[in-house]
């Protein structure tokens, strides 16, 4: 169970990194965010969000409609 | 690049039309949200996307590849007509319910998470004074600048695009 809940359903491209970045900033270091989102693109979108940012992308899954990504913040 | 290694961004903006006010705005966010120092540098006809009160507009006109959805097809328009009163406010009416319809950022939220982000918005002074526009006309936290302090910004980006 994540910490935080982002719903980002309906957003399009860039709205989900955004949305997701400016959540993760108040968050202390270790805890996670689960995304939740409508935009095909954010699949990519998210591993590149967490391979520059250094968060770590816990999960990325999808029931072909709605795609789901928990990301931890790292220090 | 800064001293402590954080990648930078600089954008030229020359185009004011619905249409091209999105690829700068949302290259500068995401490239925020990824932590890149961004600068964006307003010029010309990207001057009006700084108005404190955004009304942009779109228009087929020369544009051959502006094909929008419509009855199941991609359908485009033919230059003369342009002549016709009113296309233009249709075509950018059109343009508008698509993105509603499809959850695309307005560019005025776009607008508000680049300041939110500290993306350095920079108008252009000689432009700025050409077509006559005042500062009081734009959005506060911008600064005035020239091409000196618009280059500067470019030989310490990895990433410098003019669009």
């Amino acid at each position: 169970m994540a910490d935080h809940v982002l719903d980002a359903k309906g957003l399009n491209c860039p709205l989900p990194i955004l949305k997701a970045k400016k959540a993760l900033q108040p968050m202390a270091a270790g805890s996670t965010l689960e995304i939740l989102a409508t935009d095909p693109g954010s699949i990519k979108d998210f591993q590149a969000f967490c391979r520059t940012t250094g968060n770590e992308l816990v999960e990325s899954d999808n029931d072909g409609k709605i795609f789901r990504f928990v990301i931890r913040k790292t220090g | 690049m800064s001293a402590d290694g954080t990648k930078s961004m600089s954008i030229i903006v020359t185009k004011g039309t619905l249409d091209w006010a999105y690829p700068p705005f949302i290259l500068s966010t995401t490239a925020a949200a990824l932590g890149l120092n961004v600068t964006m540098f307003f010029t010309f006809y990207g001057l009006p996307l700084l108005l404190k009160k955004l009304n942009l507009q779109m228009s087929p006109l020369g544009n051959p590849a502006m094909k929008m959805p419509m009855a199941g097809m991609h359908m485009g328009m033919p230059n003369i007509a342009s002549m016709i009163p009113f296309v233009d406010a249709g075509a950018t009416a059109m343009m508008q319910n698509m993105m509603k319809k499809k959850g695309v950022a307005s560019i005025e939220e776009l607008r508000s998470l680049a300041v939110e982000s500290e993306v350095r918005l920079i108008a252009c002074q000689m432009t700025m004074d050409l077509f006559e526009y005042s500062l009081d006309d734009m959005i506060g936290g911008i600064e005035l600048g020239g091409a000196a302090t618009y280059i500067e910004v470019a030989t310490q980006s990895e990433i410098n695009l003019f669009i």
